[in-house]
């Protein structure tokens, strides 16, 4: 961190883990004039973004930038005020929160928000909510159904909760987790919806490098496994440099630069950003 | 005529609601607590003065001092001993605290004063006609509306302009950052249920010469109103409190007057389900949407 | 056997829960037998049963979906009356009084479900204390409209008024020769055959312990508390919040509503009046000092809290008096930790506050 202030950038690493950009296909996410005004400040402005099928990319960007209302826009938590975003070819301006789930886009929050009264295992099975389905009359009357479909909540939960190696942790009530498996069965519970595009914000923020770097290798393996997209909010350079294809930043909510890391090293502009801010973390 | 009769009357009605409202909005705002005993109160405010007049013999106008006295004190002790140790427990516990607090008062006042209906004294008499007595009205009406004018100017004066308003409105913004500005968040919240319980006390007084039938049980349908009021205006605010009173206290007259006996509490709600639909925070409250 | 020790904490107090009432169910029945209840003590039963049902579906709003309603004798009195007006309309053709019970329990919390719904929909768009006061409103308005409504029955059916400018009465009905008014506005339900019975009562709480227990631990239930925990994260894994909270909204309405037909039809006479605001906050007392979310609490605290003013008697004019202080010292033991610490001191053999 200390290096980037003094304006030097934290270098790529040489074994560098990014595979091929999925270059030529339909992108999963597009955004056009995408905008949003609170009282008539622009939070949010014309902001024109893309990521491809298979992509890894940042969003960064000073405090203050805009960087969670994008995500906040993305999953129609705010309703935009100008432009329209496409997901997979369906446009998901107007959708509600529950449609755009159900559509394939799933999220972390930067603030995490569990269900901390639930267990671990609780946790993934509302995320599954929307894959494994019997009425409310099957669960009440203890219907064959209900077995079923338990059986498969349970067995898909487990799955998903090995990606971390989370397993052990199932009866654990969410909210008396260590910080780090929080973020972390945040992130499980997102995948449980079975998305096609993921918004992680902040993913590594409270991890120690160790954490970080494992967590990096963890963000690659879920997009070769579930063959999806990520977005991700992060302030930590050396993650976002190391492994997004794309990175846009973001200043006073409009887009500042947009390329691959070396790119984005170089590019006035983000100096000045950052370093007119004096602190890259605001 | 009718017409400005029955809007008077509602008006009256409306400042004795209004009166409880602000009441019920200062201690809302501050500690936000639905205070359930703040009805009755209004009904131990009514007792006092009902016990002043009837037995020490006092005249009327210092009646309502001692009623004041009384529930202000009752005011600090109940917000000391019930509700401060409570400060920092789940919501409900605290409703559940109030609620004990309101059965105690009823049954306290069932205990000193008896089942048995008082027949309250109007503090004054009389009324005054207009266009050839067409137009007949109380001096308790009059009294009554000009009693929560005078309240409410008082009030926003004091909330704008005093040290310890400005720091009551510090309190309702954040008590954590107003403890770190030095300002005393117990001695703040203390005040203020000292102040709602003195104007409980004066709504107490109006109310039992407009109406004047004393139970221990008094309070509570008031006071339930008063509530409605202050959410209908938009709880925590103090116009809005007074606007919501008078508001409400014109709907109850007119409904009463032109739709419904029975129905008129179902209308008063119906129109506060309206509002809150079309202005979840109330009419003059501010909506603050969950931080994401 | 191994698979009752496999089984979670939750479960278990589960079973234990229905092993409980089954317990008490025979204990008090084996007493009643034996000549050990007196008549006062006999009368409270099934209005002891009522008013466990009332707060298990309550807790299923405030307790497990983490709403604050202030209104739910509201639908404890619809079902009140429309189980009422049931049975003593169909007294000729349903003699057998076991089956009348059932379809007027069935009516009363069918009626109370759709009200539930009716309510549910403007009331859960709103959210913590405002929910609360509409809740509130709703449960006035319910019982204003019920008294202004005149019932009766006779060989052409049934006959209703809405009486809401006052000047109607029982006459207005032109009911034929033989025809039984079954409310008469304010006054009420009167001339009501009793049918309700002790054994209707536990049947009744094992089915709503059934139905609370089984949809808690369901994807629905889930759901409904991944809602309360956490709405924002609900609606992002796409969990429909206003579907969820109407769903157990309306269980619980309908199980009120279901404890009203039988509250109704244990007494000669009902009166509107009886659910009035004082009622729903009785309950909500049960559900809180019982504990959130905790049905055996539930059940607990409404068996003791209701006999408890009974038992009181004695002190007459003190024990409202005694409940006030015994509810805020309860209070302030379970949720002030210098109180609680007082209080463990005196009796050291207790570990835990109720509350927690």
């Amino acid at each position: 961190m200390k290096e980037f202030e003094k304006g030097k950038m934290v270098p790529v690493p040489s074994h560098s883990i990014i595979p091929e950009r999925d270059i030529g296909k339909t992108p999963v996410l597009e955004c056009v004039h995408l905008g949003i005004e609170f009282g008539g400040l622009k939070a949010v402005d014309d902001f024109n973004f893309t990521i491809g099928k298979t992509e890894i990319a940042g969003l960064i960007g000073p405090n203050g930038a805009g960087k969670t209302t994008v995500f906040n826009l993305l999953t129609k938590v705010y309703a935009p005020t100008h432009g329209t975003i496409m997901l997979d070819g369906d446009d998901i301006t107007t959708k509600s929160t529950v449609q755009v789930s159900k559509l394939g886009v799933a999220r972390t929050f930067q603030n995490i928000r569990l269900f901390s009264d639930l267990s671990v295992e609780d946790n993934v099975r509302v995320g599954l909510h929307n894959q494994v389905k019997y009425s409310t009359f099957d669960g009440v009357l203890r219907l064959p159904a209900f077995w079923k479909k338990e059986k498969a909540f349970h067995e898909k939960a487990m799955e998903l909760l090995s990606i971390f190696d989370m397993q052990d942790m199932a009866a654990t009530k969410a909210g008396s987790l260590p910080y780090g498996a929080q973020r972390r069965l945040e992130i499980v519970r997102a995948l449980a919806t079975a998305p096609k595009l993921l918004l992680l914000d902040e993913p590594a923020a409270g991890m120690n490098p160790n954490e970080t770097a494992e967590l990096m290798e963890n963000i690659v393996k879920i997009r070769d496994t579930f063959q999806i997209a990520v977005l991700l909010i992060e302030h930590d350079m050396k993650l976002v440099m190391g492994i997004c294809e794309g990175i846009c930043v973001l200043n006073f909510g409009r887009i500042i630069a947009k390329g691959t890391a070396e790119e984005i090293q170089t590019n006035p502009e983000v100096i000045k950003a950052y370093l007119g801010n004096n602190s890259m973390e605001g | 005529m009718e017409f400005l009769s029955y809007l008077i009357s509602g008006l009256s009605l409306g400042s004795v609601y209004a009166i409880i409202a602000l009441g019920y909005t200062m201690v809302y705002g501050i500690a936000k607590m639905l205070n359930f005993a703040h009805g009755d109160v209004i009904m131990v405010g009514g007792y006092v003065s009902y016990t002043a007049v009837n037995m020490l013999g006092v005249p009327g106008w210092l009646s309502v001092l001692i009623a004041m006295v009384v529930c202000t004190v009752l005011g600090i002790v109940i917000e000391g001993l019930a509700y401060r140790p409570l400060r920092a427990a789940p919501s409900l516990a605290v409703l559940i605290t109030a609620i004990g607090v309101s059965y105690f008062l009823q049954n306290s006042a069932l205990l000193i004063w008896g089942a048995n209906v008082k027949s309250y004294p109007s503090l004054i008499s009389g009324t005054l006609k207009l266009f050839d007595n067409r137009l007949s009205i109380s001096y308790v009406s009059i009294l009554t509306v000009f009693a929560c004018i005078v309240i409410m100017i008082g009030l926003t004066l004091f909330t704008s302009k005093t040290k310890m308003g400005k720091a009551m409105r510090a309190c309702s913004e954040d008590k954590g950052a107003a403890q770190l500005m030095g300002i005393n968040v117990n001695r703040t919240i203390s005040v203020t249920f000292a102040i709602g319980s003195a104007l409980a006390a004066i709504a107490g007084v109006l109310l039992c010469s407009s109406y004047p039938t004393l139970v221990p049980t008094t309070g509570s349908m008031p006071g339930i109103k008063a509530f409605t009021a202050a959410v209908f205006g938009g709880i925590g605010s103090i116009p809005g409190a007074f606007l919501g009173g008078l508001l409400l206290g014109v709907i109850e007259s007119f409904a009463k007057a032109y739709i419904s006996t029975q129905l008129a509490n179902t209308i008063v709600f119906a129109v506060l389900i309206v509002v809150l639909l079309v202005r979840p925070a109330g009419l003059l409250g501010k909506y603050v949407p969950e931080k994401v | 056997m191994s698979k009752l020790r496999n089984l979670d904490k939750t479960s278990k107090r589960n079973y234990f829960t229905y092993l409980l009432v089954t317990a008490a169910f025979l204990a008090v029945t084996f007493m009643n037998q034996g000549g050990l209840l007196n008549k006062k003590m006999q009368g409270l039963l099934v209005p002891v049963c009522c008013y466990i049902i009332m707060a298990l579906s309550l807790n299923l709003t405030v307790g497990i979906m983490g709403e604050l309603s202030l209104g739910h004798a509201g639908f404890m009195s619809l079902g009140a009356f429309t189980g009422v007006v049931v049975s003593q309309s169909l007294m000729g053709a349903i003699p057998n009084e076991p089956l009348r019970l059932c379809i007027a329990i069935l009516c009363g919390a069918a009626i109370a479900a759709v009200g539930g719904f009716l309510i549910g929909l403007p009331v859960l768009r709103l959210r913590g204390d405002y929910l609360a006061i509409v809740t509130l409103a709703f449960g006035e308005i319910i019982m204003d409209i019920i008294n202004c409504l005149i019932v009766g029955h006779d060989e052409k059916g049934i006959h209703i008024i809405f009486n809401f400018k006052g000047d109607k009465t029982v006459a207005d009905l032109n009911l034929l020769e033989g025809g039984t008014a079954i409310i008469k506005g304010a006054q009420g339900a009167v001339g009501t055959k009793t049918i309700a019975s002790f054994t209707g009562g536990f049947v009744l709480i094992l089915i709503t312990l059934f139905i609370i227990i089984n949809f808690v631990r369901s994807r629905s239930g889930r759901a409904v508390l991944a809602i309360r925990d956490n709405r924002i994260a609900a609606e992002s894994v796409g969990v429909d919040v206003m579907k969820y909270k109407m769903i157990a909204f309306v269980i619980s309405t309908t199980l009120a509503g279901a404890a009203g037909a039988l509250y109704g039809l244990n007494f000669t006479g009902i009166t509107a009046a009886k659910f009035n605001f004082n009622t729903s906050i009785l309950v909500l007392v049960f559900v809180v000092l019982g504990g959130l979310g905790n049905l055996m609490g539930s059940v607990i605290a409404a068996t003791v809290l209701y006999i408890l003013p009974e038992a009181l008697r004695q002190f007459s004019e003190y024990r409202m008096l005694i409940y006030a202080i015994v509810l805020i010292l309860v209070m302030l033991a379970t949720n002030n930790p210098k109180v609680k610490n007082l209080f463990m001191k005196i009796i050291p053999t207790r570990k835990k506050g109720k509350g927690d």
